[in-house]
């Protein structure tokens, strides 16, 4: 186990593009943290920083407090799983994972110890004699985790380990990776672009963006409060598995409430407790932001006034089990998702209204990256809350 | 069930051209082997003979044998020196397998550093290191001999293995071949602890296999059939290689077609073993297991 420190890294090909900046960020000791972002944010790029792939060229990283900008990947006491997996394919299952112990000289029955072990643990015990070519995906994947973990190293590192994998076999190994680290308790930083491997995985997340040209770090939390209170549009919009809906609009003041309003005559109050952020927004453009699950069919007792409806016309709908996701188009035009409890006689093609959910509503400045005017000035790291049940999305 | 389609004559005819076709062009290809091995097989005096019976009028499968021994003996002692046929065969297999041998290492351990290790002008330098590939030998030779003689590795085996040993082509070889290897095993080694040399012969070599044979066959074959440094490099006939020795039987002793003719049958033998047994790492292309597939 160790400690993980990032401290204003950057990374800078050929002195000109920039594919990491200003990331900063302390791994705690058995911590498990997911770089998650789109391609080109920056996060592969990062965490080969950390493994010595790549130099550094700005900032600094250290391990267990020692800087290791310049030490060598080999004396860096890591462990790295590939998403081609690397395994040497002319080596049997057994040498490749010994291969680590093997070139520091540790002594043959230990070797043999740690490989079993580890292959028992992952159930590849009956393939340690067999090639890499003659095992499946979700085999060879299991290898690789077997030749990081036999070397029991400080840090794990992973990168993008399960994009090879079908979409069955991915949630499976997921769950394992999970056990895995709930078992060994090693640091990890674990790199996906998949939200929800992101999700299901981190006690941390950290949401990078490509968008302003620059790979950066847009958020660092836990993954409910990553997923319920975003820091800007680019993260309420990457997070969770249906994309969230937004709604250009005003902030006006009438009635001595604040409205958030739309040209085309919708008329959304906004709950007292968010009026002194947006009182310096009234009268300016904003985007309004909630995920499909803040809508329901039934008022929320909280918000059961008149102005937290929202009027809507089904176009068509997807039943998903449990839910049905909504399709609707608002009377000015603008298409929005509905997701809300199953029931067979959901009416499409009709005049509805919706009721919305307003502690699951954010208001962001305008533009991509738009800070969210609610939310912004949360604490970044604030402990877990429990699983709250609207949060399904 | 339909009847299977009667074939056309037009197509039963096309077919029996192309066969035909077939047959003359493997003919060109064979009756001159043929027609060597025939020559192997008669007397110097007979050779002429050959032209009108087609077939020699007495077999001298001892031939085979003489060149061995030096023939031409008994054709009127014009023997100056003794031809040691037996001593070319040495010294061809002994350079050209030392020149492959050294050629496999230095492109590999070249092609390692050309397409694994990143440092500063490192493509510049391979283009111009390739760029000497498009200098014609011919006109290196003088410059090469001139150096060869300056180190004193003038008529001895340094001077027929050294020069050779070095290779733009096989570096550029091995080096493209070592491209295909994914960057993630070297990169998988040095996290495990390896550094380049740990890489480069555990990781890359082993992959590099087949790509290190087809250069192997490649150097093997040119250094083997190899005639004009040879030639100019060597002086005594103890140096010489096999195809200055096949040489030796026309000069040496006015002409012994027979002998020439049954010693280079026998020095197209290897390569042809050589060929037979490797042949399928000429056309087998890697198969890197552990990588998606």
């Amino acid at each position: 186990m160790a400690q993980v420190r990032l401290t204003d890294v950057a990374k800078v090909y050929d002195g000109k593009v920039r594919a990491v900046e200003d990331f900063s960020l302390t791994i705690d000791h058995g911590e498990f943290v997911v770089f998650v972002g789109p391609s080109g944010c920056g996060k592969s790029t990062t965490l080969r920083m950390i493994a010595g792939l790549e130099e550094i060229t700005e900032g600094t990283i250290e391990i267990d407090g020692k800087v290791v900008n310049d030490v060598h990947p080999k004396n860096r006491d890591i462990a790295m799983v590939f998403q081609n997996y690397a395994l040497y394919p002319h080596m049997s299952v057994f040498k490749n994972m010994a291969f680590g112990l093997t070139l520091r000289k540790l002594p043959r029955e230990e070797i043999q110890q740690r490989v079993g072990e580890a292959a028992q643990m992952l159930g590849i015990d009956d393939l340690l004699h067999r090639k890499p070519k003659a095992l499946s995906g979700g085999q060879r994947q299991r290898v690789a985790l077997g030749r990081a973990i036999v070397r029991e190293p400080k840090v794990f590192l992973f990168d993008e380990p399960l994009s090879n994998l079908d979409a069955k076999l991915r949630v499976t190994t997921r769950t394992e990776i999970k056990k895995l680290h709930q078992r060994l308790k090693t640091t990890t930083i674990y790199v996906t672009h998949d939200q929800e491997e992101a999700m299901t995985l981190g006690d941390r997340i950290v949401v990078m963006s490509a968008g302003r040209g620059v790979g950066r770090v847009e958020q660092v939390d836990t993954p409910l409060n990553v997923y319920r209170y975003p820091v800007n549009r680019f993260v309420g919009a990457f997070l969770g598995r249906t994309p969230m809906n937004f709604l250009p609009g005003r902030i006006e003041r009438a009635d001595s409430r604040l409205w958030f309003t739309r040209p085309g005559g919708l008329r959304l109050l906004m709950p007292e407790a968010y009026e002194e952020k947006l009182h310096p927004y009234v009268n300016q453009e904003v985007n309004l932001g909630f995920r499909p699950s803040a809508l329901a069919e039934h008022p929320f007792p909280k918000y059961s006034e008149a102005g937290y409806t929202l009027p809507v016309h089904t176009v068509l709908i997807e039943p998903l089990g449990k839910n049905i996701d909504v399709s609707c188009r608002m009377q000015d035009g603008a298409d929005i998702l509905a997701r809300i409890d199953a029931r067979d006689d959901f009416p499409v093609n009709a005049d509805i209204t919706f009721y919305l959910d307003m502690d699951h509503v954010h208001v962001f400045e305008p533009g991509g990256f738009g800070i969210n005017i609610i939310h912004a000035d949360r604490e970044a790291i604030a402990p877990a809350q429990p699983q709250h049940a609207a949060a399904g999305a | 069930m339909p009847a299977p389609a009667k074939p056309t004559s037009a197509s039963v005819f096309a077919r029996t051209a192309l066969f035909i076709a077939l047959v003359l062009i493997g003919i060109t290809f064979v009756v001159p082997f043929v027609w060597q091995v025939l020559i192997s097989l008669s007397t110097r005096t007979e050779v002429d003979l050959l032209t009108r019976l087609g077939f020699p009028p007495s077999l001298q499968p001892e031939n085979y044998a003489r060149v061995f021994t030096g023939g031409g003996v008994e054709d009127g002692g014009q023997l100056a020196q003794r031809v040691d046929f037996a001593r070319y065969f040495f010294n061809s297999f002994f350079v050209a397998g030392w020149v492959t041998l050294l050629q496999v290492i230095t492109s590999a351990m070249a092609a390692y550093a050309f397409s694994r290790v990143r440092w500063p002008g490192r493509d510049k330098v391979f283009l111009l290191y390739l760029g000497t590939m498009m200098i014609p030998g011919v006109v290196l030779m003088v410059p090469n001999f001139v150096i060869i003689l300056g180190l004193g590795m003038f008529d001895n085996y340094t001077g027929l293995v050294i020069p050779a040993a070095f290779s733009a082509f096989g570096t550029f070889l091995l080096r493209q071949f070592m491209l295909t290897i994914p960057s993630s095993l070297d990169e998988a080694a040095s996290i495990d602890g390896a550094g380049h040399w740990r890489i480069f012969t555990e990781v890359i070599l082993p992959l590099a296999r087949p790509g290190l044979i087809v250069l192997a066959i490649f150097t093997f074959l040119g250094n083997y059939n190899s005639f004009f440094w040879p030639l100019i490099i060597t002086q005594s006939p103890n140096m010489r290689t096999l195809p200055i020795g096949l040489m030796a039987f026309d000069s040496s002793y006015g002409r012994e077609t027979p002998l020439i003719m049954a010693a280079s049958l026998m020095a197209m033998i290897p390569p042809i073993i050589l060929f037979l047994f490797l042949q399928k790492y000429l056309v087998k292309g890697i198969q890197l297991g552990a990588v998606k597939g």
